[in-house]
């Protein structure tokens, strides 16, 4: 992966947040009014076919792209063509920080920061440590389930340009969406939008990135 | 009601159903049938989790609609019952903090009685909710979409309540704080090897988790209510603000912003952005999936934990291993039984309710109920066994003289009372017809609730009632305060879950639609 291209998504995500500090960079394709073309949408009504639809984007070589759906749509990934998440992993990682922690806060207070005989316990017990490692690592990995899921999803997030389409606004009732985005090197916004069209979509909307 | 095709009115008038319906059935109810469809015991047949046909849009309007529409009155007068309960309960508590837990009837020998009693009763009630989203998850169980977000939501309720009780309990709350893990004042930390210190741990664990639970699945459904609400400010529909009264219509008032402004701004920061992006449902699916799988073994965990603070003293009636095991049952039950309790009664308030909510819903749980009604008489049972087979005068006489036997225990209707709610009444489960009718199912979860306060208050004050020596003998009897800081616990618990079915979303919405026919990504289904 070349440095140049790293940046530069660095600078677009960055730049959603502190647009003071950060500034995308310029824009391939622009409307007539002069803002940056966001992507665009295409709309559909059942899902069968915007399943079909999202293999038919996938085959044809997008990597920028979504599918907007009210639920979670069974193989999804598979048909978009999406890599599995590195979530789980994190959480194994959080699993083991929170025993770690667990650890370190029994065995350092009870026998090493202030030992103390109660009830004569004696100090090699390990057993009674059990309750609370378990309890500390179910709870960072908890954290890191939710936590870590919104940011690697780019959430929270207020903005985005899809929600300057009234239409999308029935995406989390019964309509599924498929929004191909302008920084797609496959983009263009006639080819795009044919593709879309051939693919059975509706309501296909050029979509304006207004910051 | 407008949109509904006059045969429909006419049907669900000669039905009985006099509560409105706003989204229209596509199948009308049929007058005089008290199947709805989906108690076939056909194994061929897979019973619809949605009745009605309905779509996407009728399932998003008709739950969306209960946190949409006006304030109802009925909600009112519910809520300024429980919300004055709910006050007197935390006078109750001020009261005590003020002046000292001797406004209890707690004494020398009986040192816990009702608080530790309500604590255990609510935390196992609270046990419930991650039951039914997590293990029913793993176990692939569809028909716990239907009650999912409620359970959660009276999960996180229960555990709030119980949460209260340690918290007062030890006398000088303002050293509360001793529970957590930081030294006190003489560097000396709190004692890890205890088990009350564990179910510090346990429970705090268990009430965020849960909170995080409820509030990730919840992300989704209210990101659907902010986007219905700006869709209708956009459109230039949205109602003004209008006081509710107690009586006629509601009082507009101009200069406050519009209901669908604020469910913007609230229910908009609630969904984080949402915006149902394929790749976010792929990480989000996920999580759930791990989240489930960690609390799985976390809800087993907490009442096990809970248990070991009476299972590892070495009092008669406590000290047995058959504890962990017995409290989890009991709290699955208990909590299963609340959620009856909560959610029959609303099949009758809400429209549509009941077509998300079917009787083959509340038949599984009433078979749950019969289940875990069941290991929870073997245990009782169990016990009593062993504490004839095991020889031990103490424990043998902690059962036999204080709990079981009229003419010795004092408390032998509070046992007796325990067995009837718990044990008898779910064995008429049994029969189909009994837990087909949500009435028998609705009053034998209020036994149940009623049995499992019996059961901790049996566990708790009759094994410490009466010690090794006679001479340390004592009865406990509650004061008024004890018994209406109980019920002001039981305002609280119910103004929470009033709150929750006006404002949230009390159906898991997107995970309904995943269940329904329309979800599936072939057309041969």
């Amino acid at each position: 992966m070349d440095m140049k291209k790293l940046i530069d998504d660095a600078k677009t995500f960055g730049a959603d947040y502190f647009p003071m500090f950060l500034r995308k960079p310029a824009p391939k394709f622009v409307t007539e009014s002069g803002n940056p073309v966001f992507g665009i949408v295409a709309e559909f009504d059942e899902t069968p076919k915007v399943f079909k639809a999202a293999k038919k984007v996938r085959d044809a070589g997008y990597s920028k792209w979504d599918v907007h759906t009210p639920f979670p749509i069974h193989d999804m990934e598979e048909a978009m063509g999406i890599k599995t998440t590195k979530l789980p992993l994190m959480a194994g990682g959080a699993a083991v920080t929170g025993l770690c922690i667990a650890i370190l806060l029994q065995w350092g207070t009870t026998d090493w920061l202030y030992p103390t005989v109660v009830q004569g316990k004696p100090f090699e017990a390990w057993q009674p440590f059990v309750p609370v490692m378990f309890e500390l690592a179910v709870l960072f990995t908890a954290f890191m389930c939710i936590f870590g899921m919104l940011a690697l999803n780019g959430l929270p997030r207020f903005h985005h340009p899809l929600f300057s389409h009234e239409r999308f606004y029935r995406v989390g009732n019964d309509r599924f969406f498929i929004a191909i985005e302008a920084t797609d090197p496959n983009f263009d916004p006639e080819k795009t939008k044919k593709l879309l069209e051939d693919i059975g979509g509706t309501d296909i909307t050029l979509i304006e990135d207004v910051n | 009601m407008s949109d509904m095709h006059p045969d429909q009115t006419i049907a669900l008038q000669a039905s009985g159903v006099t509560s409105v319906q706003p989204v229209a059935r596509r199948v009308p109810i049929i007058p005089g049938t008290k199947d709805d469809g989906t108690l076939s015991e056909d194994p061929a047949l897979r019973a619809p989790l949605v009745l009605g046909e309905r779509s996407f849009d009728d399932v998003t309007n008709i739950v969306c609609g209960y946190a949409e529409a006006p304030i109802p009155k009925i909600w009112l007068t519910a809520f300024t019952i429980t919300s004055s309960i709910a006050a007197l309960g935390t006078g109750m508590i001020l009261y005590l903090i003020i002046t000292g837990v001797g406004v209890w009837g707690l004494n020398n020998q009986v040192d816990w009685a009702w608080d530790i009693t309500n604590f255990v009763f609510w935390i196992g009630i609270g046990h419930a909710g991650t039951l039914i989203s997590a293990i029913l998850c793993l176990l692939k169980q569809n028909w716990r979409t239907a009650v999912n977000r409620a359970a959660e939501a009276m999960t996180i309720f229960a555990v709030i309540c119980a949460g209260i009780f340690p918290g007062i309990h030890i006398g000088r709350v303002w050293f509360a704080w001793f529970l957590a893990p930081v030294p006190n004042a003489n560097g000396i930390w709190p004692n890890f090897r205890s088990p009350l210190l564990w179910d510090v741990f346990a429970v705090s664990t268990y009430a965020t988790v849960s909170l995080l639970f409820w509030y990730m699945g919840m992300i989704p459904d209210v990101a659907t209510l902010r986007d219905r609400a700006a869709l209708r400010l956009h459109k230039g529909v949205s109602r003004g603000f209008k006081m509710p009264m107690p009586l006629g219509d509601g009082l507009p008032l101009h200069f406050m912003p519009k209901p669908d402004q604020i469910r913007v701004l609230i229910y908009g920061i609630m969904a984080l952005g949402w915006r149902f992006s394929s790749r976010h449902w792929h990480r989000y699916e996920k999580a759930y999936l791990m989240l489930a799988g960690i609390s799985t073994p976390l809800v087993l965990s907490v009442h096990s934990i809970v248990s070991f603070d009476f299972a590892t003293s070495i009092i008669p009636g406590w000290h047995t291993t058959i504890f962990p095991p017995y409290f989890v049952a009991g709290a699955v039950f208990g909590g299963f039984a609340m959620v009856l309790w909560l959610l029959i009664p609303l099949r009758m308030f809400l429209p549509n309710f009941s077509d998300l909510l079917t009787l083959r819903h509340l038949e599984n749980m009433a078979k749950i109920l019969l289940l875990t009604g069941t290991m929870v008489g073997f245990a009782y049972s169990m016990e009593f066994f062993i504490a004839w087979y095991g020889a031990n005068e103490f424990e043998f006489a902690a059962f036999a003289n204080n709990r079981v036997n009229p003419a010795k225990a004092p408390y032998w209707w509070a046992y007796w009372t325990m067995i009837i709610c718990n044990v008898l009444f779910p064995q008429l489960f049994w029969f189909r017809r009994m837990r087909q009718n949500p009435l028998v199912i609705w009053i034998v979860a209020s036994a149940v609730t009623v049995g499992m306060w019996f059961e901790r208050f049996v566990i708790i004050v009759t094994s410490i009632h009466r010690a090794f020596l006679p001479g340390e003998w004592h009865m406990f009897f509650p004061t008024w305060v004890d018994i209406l800081t109980f019920v002001g616990s039981c305002g609280i618990f119910l103004t929470l879950f009033l709150l929750f079915l006006k404002f949230l979303p009390i159906f898991a919405l997107s995970e309904v639609k995943i269940v329904m026919p329309q979800s599936h990504t072939d057309d041969h289904h």
